[in-house]
């Protein structure tokens, strides 16, 4: 039944974290900034102050020491706010067939998942779906953009804000 | 002459549609010739297309509009198969003409058409339409083929596409793959919120139909080889999976209880069973599962992705994607699984391979330096073909009679999106087929009549 809800409203969660994620960026670079205005625990406070995903190379589902960091940070959040259940959302970029990135999509969420899991966080409170080359956040036709499809999206199922 | 009419067969795909009843009518004059001047071997690649005159079909005084609109129908599908030239009808110097007196057949050597189309189209007191139609070898001088049907109005479409594949395969030797349709997915809305809709439209695009509302997302429709149902994978569920949909009664249900995605789906030839891929964490492996006892048998079972499996028209083999090997490349086994042979070599990726119904060629999607096409190579592996290239040519399907691939074609940028498009064996031959909005992953019905 979650599921049926990410399937009409997926994309439309995408976008609000993607512009979520962005907030963050210019959050980091200010001192005590604006991420103090976000309540802890919510589901903005795991977007804005943790990020919620890690992307990913060409053809590859191996994590990078950044995106390492990241689920680190994840981990760490999701066993102080053990009330969450998480799905972690595989994508891949436009430029694969469409079989085959559901594939690879989900065999970049089990990457971010294993690591997850691999911090302490709970195996049963993790879900993951691949939605394959389907839910592109950056649509230019640039290499710019491809990055930032090819990633794994750790989403609160039950997040309130 | 025409008192010797012969109901040859009532075709049983058609029992859903309203019937059509196809009749054998005999020549005017001559019996038949011993051998046809008038031939096209369509093995050759560019071949010259053949000069056709096709004088719009006469309505004796009934529906002129119908029977004009049925001669375009049929005229159109000639045309885009790239194997004739239907001339224009301002060159014909015989107007007026009747299916029932024989041409002269000087006036149409003299604009160069090797063959000639005659017909009629009326409604018959009970509401019911006749055609009738002969096809004529114009330097022979004799007729090559006569045929009358009767069908409901609303069928006057599939008439007419009935009577393209009769002169297709009169001309060339083999079937027709005109009276048949294709199932895709149609695509509104800006590129980061796609909404995907299954849709059925003729081959020719005419009479779009959609099959789900673009609640769920939903990909990769495959047509059974009974026509009445499709295969396809939606997000509709608790997991991504396998369904079937029957096209007539809207019946809906999942293809097994596997734990996890399921996707990929295709039938087998006898329409028994539907190949797919299951996803087991980071590895995804094929699975068969036999319709009628559920029973579900796993093929491969490695740590890889195998995907795309298609099933050679014997039911015997089976085709696949793998990246067992480091990339994606394509792999024979046995329909049971087991022992799987690499057959693609070239340079670059290979996936979504599909076994022509003829059993001669694997078509596939190729991706090299950044450019994806469509080629065919032989089940060894020989021979590869490249038929298209460009920025994003992906999914090819084949035509019933294993001479044409339907694919669809993306576009770069926010603007972009995929359309669907036909090419050829020769690859001389390509065509757009005209949709509604955005549209991609086709696949082709078997013949209907």
């Amino acid at each position: 039944m979650l599921k049926k809800e990410f399937a009409g409203q997926g994309a439309r969660w995408i976008v609000v974290c993607f512009a979520l994620l962005f907030a963050a960026a210019c959050a980091q670079t200010k001192p005590d900034g604006l991420s103090s205005n976000v309540k802890p625990g919510t589901g903005q406070d795991f977007v804005v102050n943790v990020g919620d995903r890690v992307f990913f190379e060409e053809d590859q589902s191996v994590l990078n020491s950044q995106g390492q960091t990241t689920l680190a940070g994840q981990a760490k959040w999701l066993n102080r706010y053990s009330q969450y259940t998480i799905t972690v959302e595989g994508h891949a970029d436009e430029r694969g067939t469409r079989q085959y990135n559901i594939a690879l999509g989900a065999r970049r969420a089990q990457a971010a998942r294993d690591y997850l899991v691999s911090q302490g966080v709970s195996a049963s409170r993790v879900k993951t779906i691949s939605y394959g080359k389907e839910r592109p956040v950056a649509v230019c036709n640039d290499s710019s953009c491809w990055s930032q499809n090819r990633r794994a999206v750790t989403v609160l199922n039950n997040a309130t804000n | 002459m025409h008192g010797l009419l012969k109901t040859l067969f009532v075709p049983q795909g058609l029992k859903a549609f309203g019937l059509a009843v196809l009749v054998t009518i005999a020549a005017i004059s001559a019996p038949q010739p011993a051998s046809a001047l008038v031939e096209i071997d369509i093995t050759q690649g560019n071949i010259e297309p053949l000069p056709i005159a096709l004088p719009s079909f006469s309505a004796e005084g009934g529906d002129g509009k119908l029977a004009a609109d049925m001669t375009s129908v049929i005229a159109a599908d000639l045309k885009r198969s790239g194997l004739f030239n239907p001339l224009d009808p301002a060159s014909f110097i015989q107007k007026n003409m009747s299916v029932n007196s024989t041409p002269r057949f000087g006036d149409w050597r003299q604009i160069s058409a090797q063959a000639l189309v005659t017909g009629t189209v009326t409604k018959q007191p009970d509401g019911r339409l006749r055609a009738e139609f002969r096809l004529w070898d114009v330097f022979a001088q004799e007729q090559m083929l006569g045929q009358q049907f009767y069908t409901t109005p609303e069928n006057w479409r599939r008439l007419a596409h009935i009577i393209s594949d009769a002169i297709y395969e009169r001309l060339t030797g083999e079937k027709g793959y005109f009276d048949t349709r294709i199932v895709f997915v149609d695509e509104t809305g800006t590129k980061d919120k796609r909404v995907k809709r299954l849709a059925i439209m003729d081959q020719d695009g005419a009479n779009v139909r959609y099959l789900t509302r673009g609640d769920d997302l939903v990909l990769t429709p495959r047509f059974s080889p009974t026509s009445q149902e499709i295969t396809y994978m939606s997000y509709g569920g608790t997991d991504p999976s396998v369904y079937l949909l029957n096209i007539e009664t809207g019946q809906r249900e999942i293809v097994g209880n596997f734990p996890g995605m399921t996707f990929a789906p295709r039938f087998s030839p006898d329409g028994q069973s539907v190949v797919m891929s299951l996803q087991q964490g980071g590895n995804a492996n094929i699975f068969k599962m036999d319709l009628r006892s559920r029973s579900t048998t796993r093929l491969t079972n490695g740590a890889a992705i195998d995907t795309s499996p298609s099933f050679s028209p014997d039911g015997r083999q089976i085709v696949f994607e793998s990246d067992r090997g480091g990339s994606q490349q394509l792999y024979v086994m046995s329909a049971n699984g087991g022992e799987a042979r690499r057959i693609s070599f070239g340079p670059g990726r290979y996936s979504t391979p599909v076994w022509s119904p003829r059993g001669d060629l694997i078509a596939f999607t190729k991706q090299h330096q950044g450019r994806f096409m469509i080629g065919v190579m032989k089940p060894d592996g020989k021979g590869e073909r490249i038929l298209t290239e460009g920025y994003h040519n992906e999914g090819p399907a084949w035509s019933p009679n294993g001479r044409v691939l339907v694919f669809f074609r993306d576009t770069p940028g926010a603007n972009g999106g995929p359309q669907v498009w036909t090419v050829d064996l020769t690859g001389y031959n390509e065509q757009r087929v005209d949709t509604p909005a955005f549209a991609s992953d086709p696949s082709w019905s078997p013949l209907i009549n």
